[in-house]
Order: structure tokens, then sequence, then C-alpha cells
């Protein structure tokens, strides 16, 4: 028997940066909120305090920070005909937990999205025909257009104090020669901080870039240039380039996070609960399963508790919201067999490549252990469709960028092609590389398809006896062309640099999704937004079709992944929903949308 | 940099150094601000000091037998000799690294998911599927490399000569030996990665005695400030600082 609660106006799973901004959003609105937070409370004290976090083996090699998967990880299978098997160690991707989620040890790149991307399918139906979308591509556009949320990715960069260089504002261009990026689409105000300087390896990329024929531009980072108070009044102070970003809470206050932004801000408010280790098990329903009642989480102690509330948030990690609305009975599940259902189709990745130059040690000191998550010198000649892919054949762009966020020698240690394994051959060929080498990598959209998918394993179960989340994915022929055409794009700006030596990884076809190896976190799809109740989950306001009074940001509703990273989308995507409950569906609660 | 921000943030700003100046701590000084000015100005900076040639202090292993024991110390100075560049993994205390290592959550397996069925022969890209922990691939990996090495050559590991002992870690990474109970490059690729761990953490964890991973290399620790240095294409001269303060 359930311990009940008493009964809130809104429930928020999972206090990331979707859940926080709910949290202030709805807080704003006068409603009461609670969030429930399955890790621990975390902070920059004393999760990330100086000189405790600068510790790469526990905080990278052992993750402390990170999701429990002794607890509760996903199953992996390349295709419907496999067994899937756990994910039982930390490799290709690295939820979060706790107070910030993986907000609080992301890198802070913090872009906004390329305005094709939003309309992708639509894109490239106009301007390639409906034959170039391969077969079983299940690319969607995503419901709303970039003019519609510029001005709530506008203030997302407010509060975050992102720093960067605009190319046009208000359609006056004012970033040529400065760092600005001419395929970057209007925006209505500049960055609320200047970009930050930029590193060695950033400083070689730029000039070679501009060699080849490319335009290169400050990468937007939510890590600070300066010092900076936020529209909450949360003070952020000067990044200092330490190098412990992605992995690592910010010691200076320097990297944007929920934590720092906005939760102190949230604690000024009567009207705001944050409850941690407090694991949702499921959105209850009434009977005829069209609204939510409220949730049931397990408490610290392993009780049993009914939260009961007017309004659900599920903000968890992408695919732990798949997984909550799957055990809760929300939205019908996909069948990739029949294609019908919502819950779990078109879940995308990031395909991703790094090329690495070697220098000789006279050469140029790029000195790696200088760094910060979001800053660097990017180029978006072959991201979106800002080139012709008609002869390529082949959906989907590429950013190349030097992120330059603090290599560390456990991890960060690369040797050229041909040294020996290890014995004093590799000793002497560590010691001369790492303060003369420099790391680019194209980011890569990762496009949608009928079979790569989520639902729940039949076999392997959680720590409370429920079944884990499997993923059937793997590469698809689109993905290594695509893949294989970037990498030869950002060598030329690998050779222009005149190291002595390229390492590079390419995708060849056939190859699988390899799980053993880190790749990005960026994970998206499951419970998609978009404009058909037949193949989406969520209407464009993240309002499920299904359950009017739950709603779902984060990548989970992203149809397809993106060239840039995700956590500026989320962000605005997020705010946008926001202002969709503030001001209309408070006032009449119901769906949204008409289906 | 500053010049842009607004009037009204300054005194936020005020505020928040006079708060935060008190947690950084005297090891971040040198590298911030006024010293590394003064530093700064010297054409040359001061040559690397060779790194301490000295063996690792004493440990009294609690996780390894002593044969395990010998076999450890002997296997990671062959992965990371001490040679002319300085000490090696064994004088820097890897074995004490990755014995401690194995008496933590980690060592137990507590940090992966181990739940059954298990399938080792799923496809390696699916990721590590097998039921053992670390403390039992090590248990196993040495009594099964020290079997094979004493049907081959009469003798356990520690006591090979240094050719043997590199041949038996070669064949090992090749996946030579078909050992009954554990994947030989499975023992082997965990040994390789936490003798590079011991190698190159803080040594608060056991390993990277005298800072002898980082000078190797030439990374500062725990210095964690660089605004002086971010667009400079030039050696950086500082000396690494672990997080207890020691410096290399």
């Amino acid at each position: 028997m359930s311990q009940v609660m008493k009964k809130v106006d809104v429930v928020i799973v999972g206090f990331g940066w979707a859940g926080a901004i709910m949290a202030k959003e709805l807080t704003e609105a006068g409603l009461q909120v609670l969030a429930l937070e399955r890790g621990p409370a975390r902070d920059t004290y004393p999760d990330g305090v100086y000189p405790q976090t600068m510790d790469e083996l526990t905080y990278n090699s052992r993750k402390k920070l990170f999701m429990d998967i002794s607890r509760e990880t996903v199953t992996l299978r390349h295709s419907v005909n496999d067994v899937a098997v756990p994910y039982r160690q930390f490799g290709a991707f690295l939820p979060g937990t706790g107070t910030g989620g993986a907000g609080l040890h992301w890198s802070g790149v913090h872009f906004r999205v390329d305005p094709v991307e939003l309309r992708l399918r639509s894109h490239y139906e106009e301007r390639y025909g409906k034959r170039f979308i391969p077969e079983g591509m299940t690319i969607q556009d995503f419901g709303v257009s970039y003019e519609e949320l510029e001005p709530y990715f506008d203030f997302a960069e407010k509060v975050f104090g992102t720093s960067g260089t605009a190319w046009s504002i208000k359609g006056q261009v004012v970033g040529r020669d400065k760092g600005g990026n001419p395929f970057a689409a209007d925006r209505s105000s500049d960055f609320p901080l200047a970009a930050q300087k930029n590193t060695v390896s950033a400083q070689l990329f730029e000039k070679a870039a501009r060699e080849v024929g490319y335009h290169p531009y400050n990468l937007p980072s939510a890590n600070t240039s300066g010092p900076y108070t936020n529209p909450y009044g949360a003070q952020m102070g000067p990044c200092n380039f330490c190098g412990y970003c992605s992995g690592y809470a910010c010691y200076m206050y320097s990297k944007a996070s929920p934590n720092v932004n906005i939760l102190p801000a949230l604690r000024q408010v009567p009207n705001f609960e944050l409850r941690n280790n407090a694991h949702v098990l499921r959105v209850n329903l009434t009977a005829d399963k069209r609204l939510a009642t409220g949730v049931t989480y397990v408490d610290s102690q392993g009780r049993e508790v009914e939260q009961p509330a007017d309004l659900v948030i599920l903000g968890a990690f992408q695919y732990n919201n798949v997984r909550l609305m799957l055990l809760s009975g929300i939205g019908k599940p996909y069948d990739p067999v029949s294609n019908e259902g919502v819950v779990g189709r078109n879940f995308a990745y990031q395909n991703i490549s790094t090329v690495t130059a070697f220098f000789d040690r006279d050469s140029h000191h790029t000195n790696p252990f200088i760094g910060a998550g979001g800053n660097g010198v990017a180029v978006d000649d072959f991201n979106a469709d800002n080139f012709d892919h008609g002869p390529h054949g082949f959906v989907g762009g590429s950013p190349f960028w030097v992120n330059q966020a603090g290599a560390k020698p456990i991890s960060g240690t690369k040797v050229p092609p041909g040294t020996p394994k290890w014995g004093s051959g590799w000793k002497a060929a560590v010691a001369d590389s790492y303060r003369h080498m420099l790391s680019m990598d194209a980011h890569g959209a990762h496009q949608s398809y009928r079979d790569n998918y989520l639902d729940l394993d039949p076999v392997y179960k959680d720590a409370y006896g429920l079944p884990l989340l499997r993923m059937t994915f793997d590469w698809k022929d689109n993905d290594v062309k695509m893949n294989r055409f970037m990498v030869e794009r950002m060598g030329k700006i690998a050779e222009a640099m005149g190291p002595k030596a390229i390492s590079a990884g390419k995708k060849a076809f056939g190859q699988h999704f390899d799980a053993s190896t880190y790749q990005t976190t960026h994970l998206n799809g499951g419970a998609i937004m978009g404009t058909d109740p037949k193949t989406s989950a969520l209407n464009r306001y993240l309002q499920c079709w299904d359950v009017h009074n739950v709603f779902v940001p984060g990548a989970s509703a992203f149809p397809q992944g993106l060239g840039y990273n995700p956590t500026g989308l989320v962000a605005a995507l997020t705010y946008w929903s926001a202002r969709a409950i503030r001001e209309r569906y408070l006032k009449n609660p119901g769906p949204l949308v008409q289906a | 940099m500053s010049k842009d921000q607004p009037a009204s943030v300054q005194p936020a700003r005020r505020a928040f150094l006079r708060q935060s100046l008190t947690l950084i701590p005297v090891a971040t000084l040198a590298s911030t601000g006024l010293g590394g000015a003064v530093l700064a100005d010297s054409t040359t900076p001061a040559p690397a000091e060779p790194a301490r040639a000295a063996p690792a202090r004493a440990y009294q292993p609690s996780f390894f037998t002593q044969e395990e024991w010998a076999f450890v110390s002997a296997a990671v100075a062959v992965l990371i000799p001490t040679d002319a560049l300085g000490p090696g993994a064994a004088d820097a205390g890897v074995p004490e690294f990755i014995d401690r290592q194995l008496n933590t959550r980690y060592g137990s397996g507590g940090l992966w998911y181990m739940q059954g069925p298990f399938r080792p022969d799923a496809p390696s890209e699916l990721g590590y599927q097998l039921k053992l922990s670390p403390q039992e691939i090590y248990r196993l990996g040495i009594a099964e490399t020290d079997a094979w090495c004493q049907a081959q050559f009469g003798k356990a590991f520690a006591q090979l000569g240094l050719e043997q002992q590199q041949q038996v870690l070669e064949a090992l990474d090749g996946g030579k030996p078909a050992f009954a109970s554990v994947p030989a490059a499975t023992f082997l690729g965990m040994l390789w990665l936490n003798t590079r761990e011991g190698f190159f953490s803080d040594p608060l964890h056991g390993g990277n005695q005298g800072l002898a991973g980082w000078k190797l290399v030439g990374f500062p620790g725990a210095r964690a400030d660089f605004m002086d240095w971010v667009e400079r294409d030039e050696r950086y001269p500082f000396p690494p600082v672990s997080i207890s303060g020691e410096r290399g």
C-alpha cells in the first residue's frame, strides 16, 4: 500500500535542464511545483569543489556523477532478429543523474538549430524530390519553425550566459570577419557574452579552414567569457580554461547548469520543492488512460509513494522519458513490423568522427590540458543543407570543429598511427605527442529509420523488477556515406595544418554500431513531436496526443538527430512548451492541438 | 573581455570574488594573474627536471596474494618500463594503485550491470558481457597466465626474463592462450587500462608516485587555471601539482 502525498499542481520527473526550466516557468505562473529527482542532491559544493574535483580517475574513468547502471541500464541489439544484451559498462553514451542531471557535468556547447533541420523531410522533398530520401528513412518535420522558437533560443542564451559571436541581428550583418557564422540563422539580439578566447588548436583550425576555403566561426559556448548575472539573478564567474568540464561540475561557476543558473532562483520561492532520491516508477492514469492523476515513486528507503498532481512533466533523460511512457501505458507502443504506434519510434543518435593531427614537438604547443567544454572554432560549410547534396546521395550534414575541452592523460593521450601498443616505444610516443596534437570532430546529424527504435526488453529487469528499455539500432548506408564524405572534407583542414601525422576514424559499409567506446550522449527521439498523431507521440507543444496533462520535453521529442548539439534546442523547446502551458493550457486544460 | 559588461554587473562580480577567493587554494595562485605574468616574462622556461628514478614506496597488498603481487609488479614494468625517459609503472606505484582499486566498488563489479542471463558470445560491439568482476578477472587471469608460463617455460611469469615476459603479454593480447576461465585478451586489456590509469591518475589513488606519469607527458595536474596561457603557442613551463599540493 503506497503512502499518498498531498496533491500538487505540477509534478516534474527529473531535474535536469528540461525539468529546471519547466519548474521555473510554472512556479512563475503561480503553480505549486514538485520536482522528483531520482539521483542525489548535487551542487558546485561539494561535487565540483577545488581541488578534489580535479580527479580524472574518479570523475572520468569511474564516472562518479553519471547514472548508476548497476541498478538500471538499457539493452542493445543491432536488428530485430538479434537477441538484445545489457549495456553493462559505460561506453558509447553517458546519461547523468542527480540534481542538474547531465546539465551539471555537460561540456557546454550551446547551439540553436539550423532552421532546415526543423522541417527536414519537407525541405529535402522540395529541393531534391521525394525519391531522394531512402526507403526506410523516417525523418519528419518537428512541426515548429525557427521563427516561432527564436524568442526562446534568445532567452535561453541569456539564462545560460552563452558566449559567442553573432552573424546577423534583425537582418543586419554584424559578425563578418569577426568570428560570426555566415550560415547561422538571424537573431533578435546578440549573445549575452562575447566569444571566449581561442586555444592554439582552435587558432590552427581557423587558419587552416580559411586556407581550404571554408568559413570558420566561434563556437557558441555556455562557458563564460566574463562575469555574468542572468535574468534570474544567478551569478557566474569567468571561465579560466581549467579543462574540467565534461564529466565534472564546474568549480568556477563558469559553465551553465540547472544548479548554477536556475536552482538558486527556485530556492527563493515557496511554491517549489525539489525532492531527491525519488525514483519514479510510472505515471498513474485514469481507467480510460486519457488523463494522468500523478506519479508513483520509490523513496530513499525503498517505500512506494503516490504523488497526485494535475499536470505531469516528464523531464528525464531522453530514453528514460520513453521508458516511463511505455511502463505507464501512455501512447501506443511502436511496432516496426506494422509501422504503427508512436512511442519508441524514430530513435536516432549522432554520426560523429574524429581526426587527430600530430605535430613535431618544436612546431606547435597545443597544450591540450587547457580547455573549455563549449569553446572552439567550427565551420558549417557542410552542415545541414548548406551544400548541394544532390551529387552525393545522402541525407544530413555536419559541422566540423576543434572543441578543446581539456584532454587529461588517462583518456586524452593519443599516439600517431604505427606506435607500439606499450613499452618504451609507446612511452616515448606519448611523451612526444601529448602537448603537440589536436583533435577535430565531424559532429554529424543522424537520421531516423523504420527499424531503429525503442521498446521494453522481454528479459532484463532493473533493481525494482521493471523491464529495461531495449534499443534496436545500427548504422545504415546513408550514415556511412555521409560519414566518409565528412571525414574527407574535414581531413583537408588537418592536412592544411602541416602535421607530421594524421589519424582519422571513418565508418565502413556494414560496420555495426559499437557501444563499447564513447561517441556522444546525444540520443534523440522515441517520444517525438509532430503534426500527426499517427506518426508522433507529442504535438508541437510537447503535449501527449493521448493524455493531455502529460508534457514531455527533451531530446526524446526530436524526430531525428541534429548536426549540432541538442541542449540548445531542448532548452528552447522547453520554454516554448512552458509558454503554451502558461498562456493557453492553464486557462482551458485540454489538447492544445486537435488531432 | 569584461569591458563589454554593463556596469551594473560589476558589484555582483565583486561580491562573487569576495565569496569565492577564499575557496581558491594556494596551489593555483602560482598559475594565475600575478605569479603567471612574472614567470611568463622569462623567455627560456626552466627545463623539465628529470623524473625521480626511485622505486615505489613500500606497500603491503591486501587484495593480491604474494604470487599475484609478483606477477602484477613484473607485468606493469613491461607495459610501462623504467627507461631513459624516467620511472615506469612499477616504480610509480601502479601495483599499489591496482591493489587498492580492486578493493573498491569498481573492483567488485559494483559499477556494472551484472544481472543475468549472460551471453558472452554476443557481438563484441555490444560491449562487455562476461559475468566476471575485475577482482575475478585478475585472480583468474594471473593464475591462468602463470600456469601457462609454467607449461611453456617452467617458471612463473615474474621469474621470466624481460624478452619472454614481453612475448607472453603479446600472446595474451592476441588472445593466443586459450584460457578456460577468462579470455586472455580481456585480462590483458584490463591490466593495460588499469596500468595507464595508475600511471596517470592523481597520486591520491596510489600510483603516479612522484608525479612520474604527469612529468613524462607534461600534464600540469590540478593547476586548473590557464587563463594566461590559452592563446600561447609555447611550452607551458610550470611543473605539475597534485590534489594534495605535491609538486613535480
